[in-house]
């Protein structure tokens, strides 16, 4: 059969449910190509976007990704919410099937292509700027790893359409994700989303770690990297040790499914708990690499509107690195209850609360940052001050799930639900969005509006509140995760208080959308000439804003942590070199994205097993790649002359009015200085 | 650190540019080394746990060889050596003596997935294929991937037989070649673990 086990029944005319998410995605997708052709942008899009290897604009592209997909899988989420809200002694609108594929693609997209995306289109954006390079050190794996991602992001999509997705949770734990009990293809669809997108992060991490070691500026040793790119750098090594786990834990259960291996089956002896084992050896570290550049955003945001040095760099730097390498050693402490002996539980669940030092460290390095500053309530600083609160919440309950006594209690139940979701918004998805706001005008060369930021603020702060406490009083009541329907009228109230709260998220969202739309049809009047918007303290705010394709026309020279902010004080800022060089460029090229649609169609032949078509993508990747490492000519050269061009015009826009006053920042002798350790 | 590019033609300021980037690309090829040890180490850990689990299939006893295996490990020892020695002509520019040596290393290299083949070709025929046991998924999993590592390493190599008499000698083939004896070399210890903690203990 030239088609696998692809038929008509794969269209989901069975549910109206499931037609309208149908719907939704390939209307979707229509109007976006229809918006394209009406704008003629065919060509620009190809040549100026998607083929683009300039790891600014893949880093855009990242995010775009990210916000499309944090849309659908919020849309999830509101479903989930609506459906527990309703389904007292009923069965609510959804049917059991429904809900458990939404509760899986939730969690999958949240982590794989909301905040995977989000946190590599940052880090893209901003790390080579900070550390005063040209770009990442490899420019077109770069956009390989971007359309991988992007292929795996696909396939969540295209389940929507044709088939179905997992019905075994973000964790897919066997036997219930083995074939024996989910013969259809949404296990298959979540397992090579993930293959496909894993691979794609574990190229990214590699990226990262060799354009950090390889490509910082003169005199940018790693005690005056900034903080942003430290957490980037900690991040990165934990992908790179990290998501081979991943991809092997993927592909044995595919194995296991397609091939009928026993790796994790019930007998004939598989073992399922190594499954377990595998995944959280991927899945704690995971945590953290979601977590940690959030960090360096809150670093850097903090010192930046406190108007002071950030406090206790030499601290957050080791207590990043120390919470990268304890990352490692908990990963148990996700399944307490599989029955290791009390002395192993003992040592991951001390392991665990361990981890709590460090970020206590870090907590009151930001505290103290704050004391005594002139604090700017920016939307990247409020978002910043939700988090420190928020935060600490999660972490107590955190510790207090560390302890295996009380975990068996609470295993499984809303408590942990709440738990996560109390790490991961605040702790991730706040710093992203600080990011969002701290950058934007960099990425774009107009600032977003604050008005609406703040409004987007208090509705996700006081939405996350509303969402997430009811579920951790549920927990106690003795409430599990993941149920269609229940009978206990007690837990209604709860759960429709988490579904209001629901509901004002959804009108965060909202605000974002609005922030994004008002900023960009006023954007003259938010235009950020300087480059440095916000009086900056590190390297990025040095370049334009869009920054020029090589970012810095002469490498700058760094002899302080916050470099830039010491170049303005010493008035070597915005200075015109005695002459322009002529700067080496990567070339565009096509082979990212064909690449990544090539790994996009293989990804779904071995989905709906269409062996020959699976074959040919295959033979095509080695083809692209041959083709690739033939290939010594991807470089070009940008003249000097061009770059005089583009520096003048920059340069001649600058009046001495746009510049920042920074009489307020020189040290002001020996007194105030020991009042102040952080000021100058 | 980025070194100031040295001024003069267009073409100097390329070759620099390209000599620093070989330089990021070697350093990128170990952490992406690193990366493929950790796939093997969570294979080999698999196969640690797995290997008893043999159902009511054969066990290691009744399927390993160690005279086949030791052929195998033959091949590809020498044929690491035989890569060391075409780095060596490398070293000396002598284009030629590099793809015989590469020639004799690819000729090594299929040799052993010959008698890999045939070694999964006999197990399977009697019954001892990968879908029978958890000992046996986990084997044939585990020697299965580094198989096809040297699979893409072959072409890798067949890949430089035709590069360098195409481009001669060029920073960037030499660069490439490098890279493919790192990765052909890093097989070749992950073979003596598989033989060491798969074969040995299997027939023990």
């Amino acid at each position: 059969m030239m088609l696998g086990r692809l038929t008509v029944d794969a269209l989901p005319f069975y549910s109206w449910v499931a037609m309208g998410g149908a719907g939704v995605t390939i209307g979707g997708g229509v109007a976006v190509f229809l918006l394209v052709t009406y704008l003629r942008a065919w060509k620009v899009l190809w040549t100026d976007w998607l083929t683009s290897v300039d790891h600014k604009k893949i880093g855009i592209m990242y995010v775009v990704l990210s916000l499309v997909m944090l849309v659908r899988g919020f849309v999830d989420a509101l479903m989930m919410r609506a459906q527990q809200a309703f389904a007292l002694n009923n069965d609510g609108y959804l049917p059991p099937e429904h809900f458990e594929q939404i509760f899986s693609s939730h969690g999958t997209i949240m982590i794989f292509f909301v905040a995977m995306p989000f946190l590599t289109g940052l880090i893209n954006i901003v790390v080579p700027q900070q550390i005063g390079a040209r770009d990442v050190a490899f420019p077109f794996l770069n956009s390989v790893s971007l359309w991988l991602t992007a292929a795996g992001a696909g396939l969540v999509l295209v389940s929507l359409v044709v088939g179905k997705f997992s019905q075994a949770g973000w964790t897919g734990y066997p036997p219930y994700s083995g074939i024996e009990y989910s013969p259809g293809v949404g296990v298959d669809y979540w397992l090579w989303a993930l293959i496909v997108s894993g691979v794609g992060s574990t190229l990214s991490g590699i990226n990262f770690i060799v354009t950090i070691f390889k490509n910082r500026c003169p005199g940018m040793n790693f005690m005056r990297m900034p903080l942003f790119t430290w957490t980037a750098l900690c991040a990165s090594i934990l992908i790179a040790f990290a998501f081979p786990g991943l991809t092997v834990v993927a592909a044995q259960l595919t194995l296991d499914r397609t091939l009928g291996f026993h790796f994790f089956t019930n007998g004939d002896g598989g073992n399922m708990m190594m499954f377990a084992n595998l995944l959280w050896i991927w899945g704690h570290p995971e945590v953290y690499i979601l977590i940690l550049p959030a960090f360096g955003i809150f670093s850097e945001v903090v010192a930046t509107f406190s108007r002071k040095r950030l406090f206790g760099y030499t601290s957050l730097v080791y207590a990043t690195a120390c919470i990268a390498l304890l990352s490692f050693t908990v990963w148990l402490h996700h399944f307490f209850t599989m029955g290791s002996s009390s002395n192993v539980n003992a040592v991951f669940g001390i392991a665990t609360m361990i981890i709590a030092v460090p970020t206590g460290v870090k907590i009151f390095d930001w505290l103290f940052t704050l004391y005594r500053g002139r604090i700017e309530f920016h939307p990247a600083m409020v978002f910043t001050i939700g988090f420190m609160v928020t935060f600490v919440i999660g972490g107590v309950t955190g510790v207090l799930l560390a302890l295996p006594p009380a975990d068996y209690l609470m295993h499984n139940s809303t408590f942990l639900v709440a738990h996560f979701h109390n790490m991961l918004i605040p702790g991730a998805l706040f710093g992203y969005f600080a990011g969002m706001n701290y950058w934007f005008p960099k990425a774009f060369g107009f600032k977003l509006d604050v008005k609406w930021g703040i409004r987007s603020f208090w509705f996700w702060f006081i939405g996350f509140y509303l969402a997430f406490m009811p579920l951790y009083v549920l927990g106690f009541l003795g409430m599990s995760r993941r149920m269609e329907h229940y009978a206990d009228p007690t837990w209604q109230p709860y759960l429709i208080v988490a579904g209001l709260g629901a509901l004002c998220v959804l009108c965060g969202i909202a605000c974002i959308a609005v922030q994004l739309y008002v900023s960009a049809k006023k954007w003259g009047s938010a235009r950020d000439i300087t480059g440095d918007p916000w009086n900056g303290r590190t390297l990025e705010w040095a370049t334009s804003s869009p920054p020029a394709p090589y970012n810095f026309a002469v490498l700058p020279v760094v002899d302080d942590i916050d470099a830039f902010h010491d170049m303005k004080i010493r008035g070597t800022a915005y200075q015109v070199p005695d002459r322009y060089e002529d700067i080496v460029m990567p070339k565009s090229t096509g082979l990212g994205p064909i690449l990544g649609g090539l790994a996009f169609v293989l990804g779904f032949a071995m989905v709906w097993y269409i062996w020959w078509l699976a074959a040919l993508c295959l033979v095509l990747v080695l083809v692209c790649i041959g083709i690739r490492a033939f290939d010594d000519d991807s470089d070009y050269i940008l003249p000097a002359a061009e770059v005089e061009r583009m520096e003048k015009a920059r340069l001649e826009q600058i009046t001495p009015a746009d510049l920042h006053d920074m009489r307020d920042f020189l040290p002001v002798g020996p007194a105030s200085g020991e009042i102040l350790p952080g000021r100058a | 650190m980025t070194e100031t590019a040295v001024m003069g033609t267009a073409s100097d300021l390329l070759e620099e540019e390209e000599k620093i980037s070989l330089r990021s690309r070697e350093f990128g090829f170990w952490v992406y080394l690193m990366t493929d040890a950790i796939i093997f180490a969570l294979l080999f850990a698999t196969y640690v746990v797995l290997s008893k689990n043999s159902a009511a299939g054969p066990t290691s006893k009744d399927v390993f060889d160690l005279r086949h295996t030791a052929g195998e490990t033959a091949l590809l020892l020498i044929s690491s050596l035989t890569f060391g020695m075409a780095t060596i002509a490398m070293a000396k520019g002598l284009s030629g003596r590099v793809i015989m040596w590469l020639v004799v290393t690819l000729l090594l290299g299929l040799a052993f997935l010959a008698m890999e083949m045939m070694e999964f070709r006999g197990m399977i025929a009697k019954g001892a294929g990968p879908e029978v046991s958890g000992f046996l998924s986990a084997f044939f999993t585990l020697v299965g991937t580094h198989g096809l590592h040297v699979t893409f390493g072959s072409l890798g190599i067949l890949a430089m037989i035709v590069q360098i008499p195409l481009k001669g000698l060029t920073p960037p083939v030499r660069s490439r070649l490098l890279r493919l004896g790192l990765f052909w070399h890093f097989l070749d210890i992950v073979w003596i673990g598989i033989f060491s903690v798969v074969y040995l203990p299997g027939v023990m």
